[in-house]
C-alpha cells in the first residue's frame, strides 16, 4: 500500500503491481470490527441478564412475607431480614438528611457564589480526588472519626455513625451533580434577576434553584443509591450480622441488607446461599425503584425544560 | 442620557427606600454557610489523610518500615507475626490485572459501537443499560462470582480452587467495564467529526478511521479511562473478599486462594479488633498503603491527560 518510489506513479503497470487496494480484504476486516465491538457491548448486557436471572431463579421461591417479615436465626428457613431492610430504610433517611443539604449547598457555593481563586481551585481539585478514594477507605475514617471519636454524639457502632459515613462517601457525587445541574440553567435568568435588582441569593433561590432542582434531585437519588449497595465501609464501621431486634437510631448495634447477603454469602450451608439470593432481589428491587424515579424526574424535567 | 432629564432623585428618596438589609444579610449568610458545606469536603480529605498517618505512625513504631516492604510473609494474626505488605499487594495486583485484561479490550469496544456504529436510538437505551450495570452493588458482582463464575469455569481450568483470584478478577472486570467503556465513549465522541471526514476522504474504510485516526486521537481520555478503571478494581473490596478468600500469599497464581489489601481489611475489622491493638492499626496502614496506590493512579491520570490531550478547535 505504500509508495515510496515516486517515479513508480509514471510506469503504469509497475505502479498498479505496488498499489493494490484490497478492498475485499479490508472490508472484511472492517465486519469483523464491527461485529466484535457490538459483540462486546451486548456481552455486557448478556452478563448483567444471566446475572438477574440466577438470582431471580436461586432467591424467588424463597422470597415470601416470612422472610421479609423475620429476624436473623441460625436455622436458614425461619430467617428473615427485617433488621436489615429497616437497617437500610434508617440509612437512607440519615444519609439523605445529612448528604443532600451539605451537598447541594456545597455546589450552589462553588457554581453560583465562588471567584476563581486559590479556595475555590482547591475545594475543586479535594471533590474531584474524594471522588476517586475507595469505599473502604471512608469506612477507615468513619471507624477512626466517627465511631471512636465521636462517640458520644453517634453512640459507637450505630447506624448513625454508618449514616454519617456514607453522606461523606457520597458527597462529592451530590456535589458535581448539582454543579452540573446548575449549569444547565441559562445565564439569561440569573442576569434577568439581578436586571431587576435581586442578590444573587434571591436570585438563585427563586429562579436558577427551582430549574436546576430536578436534575438535583436525580443525581441525588442514584447517589443514595449508590450508598444503599455499599458494603465495604459498613462492615468497617461495625455492622452486626445477627441483630435480633429492629435497630434505633444511636443505640445498639444496626444491620443492612448488603451486610446480611455478605454474611449469607459466607456461610457453608446451600440454604444460606438462597436466603441470599433473595435478599439480592429485595435489595436490586430498592435499588431499581429508586432508580426509575430518577429516570422519571430525568425525562420529566427534559420535557419541561426552556 | 444626562441626569438633568431625570427628576431628582433626592425628591422622591423620602417615598421610597428599598430596605436592603435583610437581603443582604440573607446573601452573606447562604454564602457563608454554603461556603462552610464546601470546606467541610476539604474536612474530609484531611481527616482521611490525618487518621490513615496517625495510626501508621504508630503501626512503623512497633513494625520496622523496611520490613512492611520487603516481608514475604503476611501473618498479623498468629503470634509469630510477620507484615509483609507485598503479599497482599501481589494479590491485587493480580486481581486487578486480570479484571484489566477483561474489561480493557470490551470497554474500548463498547465505546466504539457506542459512539460509532450504534444508531441514535439504539444508543440511547444501551447507554442506560450499561448504567445499570455499573449500579449493581458489588456484594452481588461477589455473589456472581462465587456461585456462577466460578463452577462455569471449574471444568475448563484446572486446579481451580473454590476460592481463586481468576473468576474474582473476572467479575472485578465486569464491574469496571462501564466505567471505561463510559469514560472512553467521552472521549472518542469529542474527536471532532472533520478529522473522520479527512480521513474517508483519503479513502480509508470506517475500521482504518477508528483504529488509525479516532482512537489515536482520543488517546489521552481512553488511558485515562483505564487508570481510573484500574484505581477502582485496587479498591474494589466485595468481589475480591467473596470470590478470592483469605489467603495471604505470594503468588501469582490466578487459580488458589488469595487475600487482597482491602480484603484484609474486611477480615480483621469484621472481628472487631480493640482499638490501639495491633490488629487495629494494621488497618490503617494497610488502608494507608491502599490510598497512596489510588491516589498516585489519580494523578497519574490527571497527569496524562493534561500532558497529552490533543485540542481541537
Amino acid at each position: 500500500m505504500t509508495v515510496t518510489d515516486p517515479n513508480a506513479f509514471s510506469q503504469d503497470d509497475l505502479a498498479k503491481q505496488r498499489f493494490n487496494p484490497n478492498l475485499a480484504g479490508r472490508y472484511r476486516l472492517d465486519n469483523i470490527f464491527r461485529i466484535a465491538s457490538w459483540v462486546a457491548t451486548i456481552a455486557g448486557l448478556v452478563v448483567l441478564a444471566f446475572l438477574l436471572i440466577d438470582v431471580l431463579v436461586d432467591g424467588l421461591p424463597r422470597l415470601n412475607w416470612q422472610f421479609l417479615t423475620s429476624f436473623p436465626s441460625r436455622s436458614a428457613e425461619r430467617a428473615g431480614i427485617l433488621a436489615p431492610l429497616v437497617g437500610t430504610v434508617w440509612l437512607l433517611f440519615i444519609t439523605a438528611l445529612v448528604a443532600f443539604p451539605i451537598g447541594v449547598g456545597a455546589g450552589i457555593f462553588l457554581e453560583e457564589f465562588s471567584t476563581d481563586n486559590l479556595f475555590t481551585r482547591i475545594l475543586e481539585i479535594n471533590i474531584g480526588n474524594l471522588a476517586a478514594v475507595p469505599s473502604i477507605i471512608y469506612g477507615l475514617l468513619g471507624l477512626a472519626v466517627f465511631v471512636r471519636v465521636f462517640v458520644d454524639i453517634t453512640g459507637g457502632r450505630t447506624v448513625f455513625a454508618a449514616g454519617l459515613t456514607l453522606a461523606l462517601l457520597i458527597l462529592p457525587v451530590i456535589i458535581v451533580a448539582t454543579r452540573e445541574a446548575l449549569r444547565a440553567v441559562p445565564d439569561s435568568l440569573r442576569l434577568a434577576g439581578m436586571a431587576l435588582g435581586a442578590t444573587r441569593w434571591q436570585t438563585v433561590r427563586e429562579h436558577v434553584l427551582p430549574q436546576a432542582f430536578p436534575g438535583i434531585l436525580t443525581g441525588t437519588i442514584l447517589a443514595l443509591s449508590r450508598a444503599i449497595g455499599e458494603t465495604a465501609p459498613l462492615i468497617v464501621i461495625g455492622a452486626q450480622t445477627f441483630v435480633p431486634y429492629i435497630p434505633s437510631f444511636r443505640e445498639g448495634g444496626f444491620s443492612a441488607l448488603p451486610i446480611q447477603i455478605f454474611n449469607w454469602v459466607g456461610r457453608p450451608q446451600a440454604e444460606f446461599h438462597t436466603n441470599a439470593a433473595a435478599g439480592i432481589i429485595v435489595l436490586m428491587i430498592v435499588l431499581l425503584i429508586m432508580n426509575a424515579t430518577a429516570i422519571y424526574l430525568r425525562n420529566r424535567f427534559q420535557a419541561g425544560k426552556v | 442620557m444626562t441626569t438633568s432629564q431625570l427628576p431628582d432623585p433626592s425628591q422622591n428618596s423620602g417615598l421610597w427606600q428599598p430596605n436592603r438589609k435583610l437581603s443582604k444579610t440573607m446573601e452573606k449568610l447562604a454564602k457563608g454557610l454554603f461556603g462552610a458545606f464546601g470546606i467541610l469536603s476539604i474536612f474530609t480529605t484531611v481527616g482521611i489523610v490525618l487518621t490513615l498517618v496517625f495510626e501508621t505512625i504508630l503501626f512503623f513504631q512497633e513494625v520496622p518500615i523496611w520490613d512492611f516492604l520487603t516481608d514475604t510473609q503476611w501473618t498479623p494474626l498468629f503470634t509469630n507475626s510477620q507484615y509483609g505488605i507485598m503479599v497482599l499487594i501481589s494479590a491485587t495486583l493480580l486481581t486487578s490485572v486480570i479484571a484489566l485484561i477483561v474489561a480493557m479490550p470490551m470497554g474500548i469496544l463498547a465505546a466504539v459501537c457506542l459512539s460509532e456504529y450504534a444508531p441514535r436510538k439504539v444508543r440511547s437505551w444501551l447507554k442506560p443499560a450499561l448504567e445499570i450495570l455499573a449500579g449493581v452493588p458489588t456484594v452481588v458482582f461477589g455473589y456472581f462470582a462465587l456461585f456462577l463464575v466460578t463452577p462455569i469455569l471449574r471444568p475448563f481450568v484446572p486446579g481451580l480452587q473454590q476460592f481463586n483470584g481468576l473468576s474474582a478478577g473476572i467479575v472485578l472486570g465486569i464491574a469496571i467495564l462501564p466505567t471505561i467503556a463510559s469514560l472512553s465513549e467521552d472521549a472518542i465522541y469529542a474527536v471532532p467529526q472533520s478529522l473522520r471526514q479527512g480521513s474517508y476522504a483519503l479513502g480509508a474504510t470506517k475500521r482504518e478511521t477508528i483504529t488509525n485516526v479516532v482512537l489515536p486521537a482520543a488517546l489521552s481520555g481512553i488511558v485515562a479511562s483505564f487508570i481510573l478503571g484500574v484505581a477502582r478494581a485496587v479498591g474494589e473490596t466485595m468481589i475480591v473478599t467473596i470470590a478470592a478468600g483469605q489467603n495471604p500469599r505470594l503468588t501469582l497464581d490466578p487459580r488458589v486462594p488469595i487475600q487482597t489489601m482491602t480484603s484484609f481489611i474486611v477480615q480483621v475489622a469484621g472481628g472487631d479488633a480493640p482499638t490501639g491493638s495491633i490488629e487495629y492499626i494494621t488497618l490503617f496502614a494497610v488502608g494507608m498503603t491502599l490510598f497512596l496506590i489510588t491516589l498516585v493512579l489519580n494523578g497519574f491520570s490527571f497527569w496524562f491527560v493534561r500532558r497529552f490531550r490533543e485540542k481541537y478547535e
